[in-house]
């Protein structure tokens, strides 16, 4: 909306978070900025719907803060194929993010790109952790491949899910057990979270990575939050499994540049008619700059 | 969109956040019961562009102009902010002056919102004033 200053990194940098906001939108309308750079310290949070991500997120974020963190979250979530309009409500779920100055949230729909928004999500990071914040955590619900290329932008990868839910095996289809260094099973306050847990410890084993910790917490109750927290803190950003992070981050690259090709849609015609084979087609969009 | 106060009736919030995501908007909904110094933080964070306040409490005279207040204060002039829920037809006109651009009572089609949102975007593409901040007189009626 309006213009654009043209200080608003300078002004981002000294700690104007409205200009800090302001910026993200413009990066994720596909905007650049030069951000100075810097490491930053990234942790993906992914997992099936309603296992309690973003409650998680939510006291680890307070947990954070009493330790002097500054906590910025990116939460994804994904955009009516339909209307190309979204309802982001992660945040509602973090209750104490909305009243603290060192925690800062954002939500991002995934406007049906999924090279597009992760595309925007390397120069957000490094404009979040330009502006100071040391803590970045990136949200998406665990549920595709799309999903797991945005957790893959993250050093490190915390899987939560529950009890009672069986869907640790949609994790494993997916591939994001082989990303994850930590995994949290929630809801410890209800019956048959051990059984959870220990499923998962078992898979871990069959999968012979004896890295992967397993955490059994209640986002509700509070439990095992501190360990969990340690557990992250300690978790080293670089491991095993950069190699498939680094792939998914060129793939999900691949992707974008694909779909953002200027004879997309002639080539999928051209296809749709018959006219050209589909390796005739994937010579014409090539893999070139232009 | 947002519920200031101390107000649990959250179903009007949901029909709109629902209408307005299918009408192709990304709306981001705060929950209940955020104060007026929340809202404000939450609109900046996500850099909003309209905010719309779902009341159903009765204090609707007090929050809506800490909102508005707040919203300036940050310089968050160019937000378009709307309301919506029970706020009796007696005291639209302060809220009005307050740049609350449209208030929607009960029975107002969910299209109605929609047509407002795009009227509102067509004024600022028209460069003419509709944030809370902006001296305008103008209104959704």
């Amino acid at each position: 909306m309006g213009v654009i200053p043209a200080n608003l990194l300078d002004s981002a940098l000294t700690g104007n978070r409205r200009d800090l906001a302001r910026m993200l939108t413009v990066i994720e309308n596909g905007g650049a900025f030069d951000i100075p750079e810097q490491s930053s310290w990234t942790l993906g949070v992914t997992g099936p719907p309603g296992v309690g991500k973003s409650t998680l997120i939510g006291r680890l974020i307070s947990n954070w803060a009493d330790r002097g963190e500054r906590i910025a979250v990116l939460a994804v979530d994904p955009s009516s194929p339909r209307s190309g309009g979204a309802l982001l409500a992660d945040r509602m779920r973090m209750s104490t993010a909305d009243s603290n100055d060192s925690v800062f949230v954002r939500s991002l729909a995934t406007r049906n790109h999924p090279g597009g928004l992760v595309s925007c999500l390397s120069p957000m990071i490094d404009a979040l952790a330009a502006c100071g914040w040391s803590r970045i955590v990136i949200e998406t619900v665990g549920a595709g491949q799309a999903e797991i290329r945005v957790v893959a932008f993250a050093d490190r990868i915390l899987l939560v899910d529950g009890p009672d839910r069986g869907d640790i095996v949609q994790a494993e289809k997916a591939g994001i057990m082989e990303l994850a260094d930590i995994v949290a099973i929630n809801k410890s306050d209800l019956p048959n979270s051990q059984q959870a847990a220990d499923s998962v410890r078992s898979a871990l084993e069959v999968g012979g990575d004896s890295s992967v910790t397993v955490h059994l917490v209640s986002a509700h109750d509070g439990s095992g939050i501190i360990e969990l927290l340690d557990a992250i803190e300690s978790c080293p950003a670089s491991g095993a499994r950069d190699r498939l992070r680094v792939r998914e981050r060129l793939l999900s690259a691949w992707d974008s540049r694909l779909l953002a090709h200027p004879q997309l849609n002639e080539v999928i015609d051209a296809l749709e008619t018959g006219s050209i084979t589909l390796d005739e087609a994937v010579e014409i969009v090539g893999l070139s700059e232009d | 969109m947002a519920k200031p106060g101390l107000d649990g009736h959250d179903r009007g919030a949901k029909v709109i956040a629902r209408a307005l995501r299918d009408g192709g908007h990304e709306v981001v909904y705060t929950g209940l019961r955020k104060t007026p110094e929340e809202i404000v933080r939450i609109v900046m964070d996500e850099d909003a562009a309209a905010l719309g306040l779902s009341t159903l409490s009765g204090a609707h005279d007090v929050l809506l102009p800490a909102i508005c207040e707040g919203l300036r204060r940050e310089g968050l002039t160019e937000v378009v902010v709307f309301a919506g829920g029970i706020i009796p037809s007696g005291d639209h006109e302060s809220l009005h002056e307050d740049g609350v651009r449209a208030i929607f009572g009960p029975g107002t089609r969910t299209t109605e919102i929609l047509d407002f949102l795009e009227a509102a975007r067509q004024r600022i593409e028209g460069g003419e004033p509709v944030g809370v901040g902006e001296n305008s007189g103008w209104r959704w009626e």
